[in-house]
């Protein structure tokens, strides 16, 4: 199981609404990959509701994350091997 | 038949105490329960059920969604407890990863929103912080949960 927390991330938008962070993702990047709800990446299982909106911007990846206690989050995490599964159409 | 309890944030007392109310339901029509939620949540169950009378099974929520994503874990019903936009998501989340059949067990100051965001899941629903009375009535309302499953 992957953590997050030992990851270099930077958080693009707290504690939100997951829609308010699907609908961020939509509107400011312009390659958006959809993936169901259970996806795998960077070894944690994506939490919201399908199809969820992630961004790929360059070799960073962009996603929603859900902390139970803390709200949705917009992350951009540096990723490459990610980035082109995601583009390699690996997204199911 | 297998039942998942898939809890929230514990910050809303009642949570709980109805997360306790319904496994001791379950346990009556023979429902394996397990119990799924972060360490805060976990602890708080295992502190009122020292000796597993009514949760047998306990896990943290993280691996629980990876294994139902990895297909690992058959379930026959799921109660996902909200009360907030978080917990829509995770319910969103088990029916995407599950055919077991769900429950939105919602709570709250504000529970219209979220009642309207459960889709086609059964609703069990009042709003209840710190008294579980209202939403233990809800749940007396369901004469048999192993009906539901077929």
């Amino acid at each position: 199981m992957g953590c997050i927390d030992e990851m270099n991330y930077e958080i693009l938008l707290p504690n939100s609404s997951f829609k308010e962070c699907a609908d961020f993702i939509k509107k400011k990047f312009r390659e958006i990959h959809y993936v169901p709800a259970g996806f795998r990446i960077f070894g944690i299982y994506l939490i919201g509701v399908s199809p969820i909106p992630i961004a790929v911007d360059g070799d960073d990846v962009i996603l929603p994350y859900i902390k139970p206690c803390h709200g949705s989050f917009v992350l951009r995490i540096p990723g490459k091997e990610e980035a082109v599964r995601l583009r390699a159409g690996e997204n199911k | 038949m297998k039942a998942l309890l898939l809890m929230g944030c514990p910050e809303l007392p009642v949570q709980t105490a109805a997360a306790l109310y319904i496994a001791n339901k379950l346990n009556l029509e023979d429902f394996e329960v397990t119990a799924a939620g972060n360490k805060a949540a976990i602890s708080l169950l295992l502190n009122s059920d020292p000796e597993k009378h009514y949760v047998k099974k306990v896990m943290d929520l993280d691996r629980c969604i990876g294994a139902l994503a990895e297909k690992k874990m058959e379930l026959d019903l799921c109660f996902v407890f909200i009360h907030s936009d978080t917990g829509i998501s995770y319910l969103a989340t088990v029916k995407s990863l599950s055919k077991a059949k769900t429950v939105a067990v919602i709570f709250g100051k504000e529970i219209e929103p979220l009642i309207e965001a459960s889709g086609d899941s059964i609703i069990i629903a009042a709003n209840a912080v710190h008294n579980p009375t209202p939403l233990r009535a809800k749940i007396e309302g369901v004469k048999s949960w192993a009906a539901l499953t077929r």
